[in-house]
C-alpha cells in the first residue's frame, strides 16, 4: 500500500498556549477536582449549557496528563444494557459534532469496530448484543468470518488458530480521536468562557461543616467552594477517604503500547475478549494495542511486563502480519474499576459533593456525554436522567448495570 | 516480573499467583441478620488505599494455598508475606454511610 503522503503529514502543528495560567481565586461556585477529559468537558458544558462560569478545574499534575493522556481512544456505544447504551450513544452523537462545537480539530475518525466472537457462547452473547443495540437505535450488525475478513483483511479468520474467529459484531460509527486535541479543545473553550484551569494544584483535604464541604484544601492554598465535582478517576477513592465515604472503587494499573510507525495496514478497530487484545492503527501509523487491567490494585502508573507479553501473543495470533513489528513504547494509567464495570455518578453523603468516577477502562468514549450530563447534574443538584442509573446506591438496591460482557477487554 | 515469597514454597514468580484483593474480610457471622446496606458493604465495598495494603494472594500454580501479603500499592513492593491469618488485623476506619 503506497501512500504518496507520509503518515502524519496532515496532522496540525503543535498549538501555542490555548488557555491562561491563572492564580486560584479565594472561592468558586463550582470546584472541579481533576483536569482530565471528564473534568474539562464538565467545565465546558457548565459554561456552554448552563452559563455557569465561576468555576475552577484543579489538576494536581499537568492538564490531561492522567488517563486522558494514556488511553487508546476507542469510541463506541455498542453496550448491552439500555442504561449504558443511552449514555454512550448520547456521547457518540456529541462526538459526531464535537469538532464544530469546540472549533478545534480532534481527528475523530469513524472507522468502525469489530468485536470478535470465538466460541459458541461468544456468538450467542454477541448476537444478543447486536439485537439489544438495534432496539436502542444503535448501529450494529452481526458478521460472519468472511465479512470480517472483508472489513479487516489482516485478521486471521482461518481455522488454523487456537480460537478461530466465528464472527463479529460491527459498529460502523465507532472510531478513534486524538486524545490530546480533545482535552485541549475542551480546555480552550472552558478558558474562553472564563473558567480557571489551575494546574499543579493538588486537592489534599476538605473542610467540612455538617453535611457540606465548605473549602477544599490544596497544595496552592484553601479554596472555598459552592459545589465540589469530583472527576479524579483513579484517585477518587483517595479523595473520598478524606471524607470518610466508602465506595466499591478499586484502582488498577492499565497498560497500553504502540508499535513503531507502519504503513496503513489496519483500517478499523478489532477487539477480542476471548483472545484478549484490541488493536487499532493511529493516524500517524503506530499500531495501538491493549487489553485488560493488571490484576492487583496499584497507583504506580506502570504495570507488569508479563501482562504485555500475553497481549502480544494474542495480537500475533490474530494478526500474523504483526509478528515482525517492534514495540516502541508501553505505559500505564490508573483506572478506577467497579464490580459491575459501570461508572458511579451522582450524589455522595455530602450535600454539595458530586462524584463522577468508576469509568475504569472505558471512559474516554464517554468524555463529551458525561461532561454534558455531569454538568447538568451539577447545575441542577439532581442526577441527569442519563446518569441516574449509575448512582452509588445501586450497590445497595441491587440494580447493577453489569457490562462485563461488553466491557471485558474492551475500552 | 516480581518474585513473591510463598510461605510454603519460597520465592516464586508473580505469574504463579492470583490476586485476591483486600485481606481480613470476615464472612458475616449471621448473614440473614444483615440489612441491604450492610450486605452491600460486605459484598462490594473495599479499601483502596494509595500506600500500604493488606491483601490475599493465592499460589495458584504452586501449593494452591492462600497467603496474606502487605504490599505498597504505589511501588508494588511486598513488605511481608505469611500464612493467611498469621498477622494482626487493622481496625476498621470511621466512615459515612452512602
Ligand atoms: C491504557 C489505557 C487505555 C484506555 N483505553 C481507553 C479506550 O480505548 N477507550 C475509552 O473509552 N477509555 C479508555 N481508557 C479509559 C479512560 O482513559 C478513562 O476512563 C478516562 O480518561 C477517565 O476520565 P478522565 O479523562 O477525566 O481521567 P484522567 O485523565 O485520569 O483525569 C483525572 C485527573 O484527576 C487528577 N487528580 C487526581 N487526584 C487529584 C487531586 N487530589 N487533586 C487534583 N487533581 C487530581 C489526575 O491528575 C488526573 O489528571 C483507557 C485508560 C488507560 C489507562
Ligand atoms: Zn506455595
Amino acid at each position: 500500500m503506497n501512500s504518496p503522503v507520509p503518515p502524519g503529514a496532515a496532522l496540525p502543528d503543535h498549538p501555542d498556549f490555548l488557555w491562561r495560567t491563572p492564580e486560584p481565586k479565594p472561592s468558586y461556585d463550582v470546584v472541579i477536582v481533576g483536569g482530565g477529559g471528564h473534568g474539562l468537558a464538565t467545565a465546558h458544558y457548565l459554561a456552554q449549557n448552563h452559563g455557569i462560569t465561576n468555576v475552577a478545574v484543579l489538576e494536581r499534575g499537568w492538564l490531561a496528563g492522567g488517563n486522558m493522556a494514556r488511553n487508546t481512544t476507542l469510541i463506541r456505544s455498542n453496550y448491552l444494557w439500555d442504561e449504558s447504551a443511552a449514555i454512550y450513544e448520547h456521547s457518540l452523537k456529541l462526538w459526531e459534532g464535537l469538532e464544530d462545537d469546540l472549533g478545534y480539530p480532534i481527528l475523530f475518525s469513524q472507522r468502525g469496530v469489530l468485536n470478535l466472537a470465538h466460541t459458541e457462547q461468544d456468538v450467542r452473547d454477541s448476537v444478543r448484543r447486536v439485537e439489544a443495540n438495534r432496539l436502542n437505535g444503535i448501529d450494529a450488525e452481526w458478521l460472519g468470518p468472511d465479512e470480517v475478513a472483508k472489513i479487516c483483511p489482516i485478521v486471521n479468520v482461518s481455522d488454523d488458530i487456537r480460537y478461530p474467529v466465528q464472527g463479529a459484531t460491527y459498529q460502523p460509527r465507532a472510531g478513534i480521536a486524538k486524545h490530546d486535541y480533545v482535552a485541549w479543545g475542551f480546555a480552550r473553550r472552558a478558558d474562553e468562557a472564563g473558567i480557571d484551569i489551575i494546574q499543579d494544584c493538588e486537592v489534599t483535604d476538605f473542610v467540612v461543616d455538617g453535611d457540606r464541604v465548605t473549602t477544599v484544601r490544596t497544595s496552592r492554598g484553601d479554596i472555598a467552594c459552592g459545589t465540589v465535582a469530583l472527576c479524579a478517576a483513579g484517585h477518587t477513592s483517595v479523595l473520598l477517604d478524606r471524607l470518610g465515604v466508602r465506595t466499591p472503587l478499586q484502582s488498577h494499573p492499565l497498560q497500553a503500547l504502540v508499535s513503531e510507525l507502519l504503513e496503513p495496514v489496519h483500517p478499523t478497530i478489532v477487539m477480542s475478549n476471548a483472545v484478549h487484545v484490541y488493536v487499532s492503527q493511529a493516524h500517524k501509523g503506530e499500531l495501538v494495542m491493549g487489553a485488560g487491567v493488571d490484576g492487583y490494585n496499584g497507583y504506580g502508573q506502570r504495570g507488569a511486563f508479563h501482562v504485555i507479553e500475553r497481549q502480544m501473543a494474542a495480537a500475533v495470533e490474530l494478526f500474523p502480519v504483526f509478528a515482525r513489528a517492534h514495540l516502541l513504547r508501553s505505559w500505564a494509567g490508573i483506572v478506577d474499576v467497579t464490580p459491575d464495570a459501570s461508572p458511579i455518578v451522582g450524589h455522595t453523603p455530602y450535600a454539595n459533593v458530586l462524584v463522577n468516577a468508576g469509568w475504569g477502562t472505558g471512559g474516554f468514549k464517554a468524555t463529551p456525554g458525561i461532561g454534558w450530563a455531569f454538568a447538568d447534574t451539577v447545575a441542577h443538584g439532581r442526577p441527569h436522567p442519563l446518569v441516574a442509573p449509575f448512582a452509588l446506591d445501586r450497590f445497595v438496591t441491587g440494580a447493577l448495570v453489569d457490562e462485563h460482557g461488553a466491557a471485558g477487554v474492551a475500552h | 516480573m516480581q518474585l513473591i515469597t510463598c510461605p510454603w514454597c519460597g520465592p516464586r514468580e508473580e505469574t504463579e499467583f492470583r490476586y485476591g484483593g483486600q485481606a481480613d474480610l470476615a464472612y458475616p457471622a449471621d448473614p440473614s441478620a444483615l440489612d441491604d446496606e450492610q450486605w452491600a458493604r460486605f459484598l462490594f465495598f473495599r479499601d483502596n488505599p494509595k500506600g500500604t495494603f493488606a491483601e490475599r494472594w493465592c499460589h495458584d500454580a504452586g501449593c494452591r494455598r492462600w497467603l496474606r501479603a502487605v504490599r505498597d500499592t504505589r511501588t508494588y513492593v511486598f513488605a511481608e508475606t505469611g500464612p493467611y491469618g498469621s498477622f494482626p488485623r487493622r481496625s476498621a476506619r470511621p466512615e459515612r454511610s452512602a
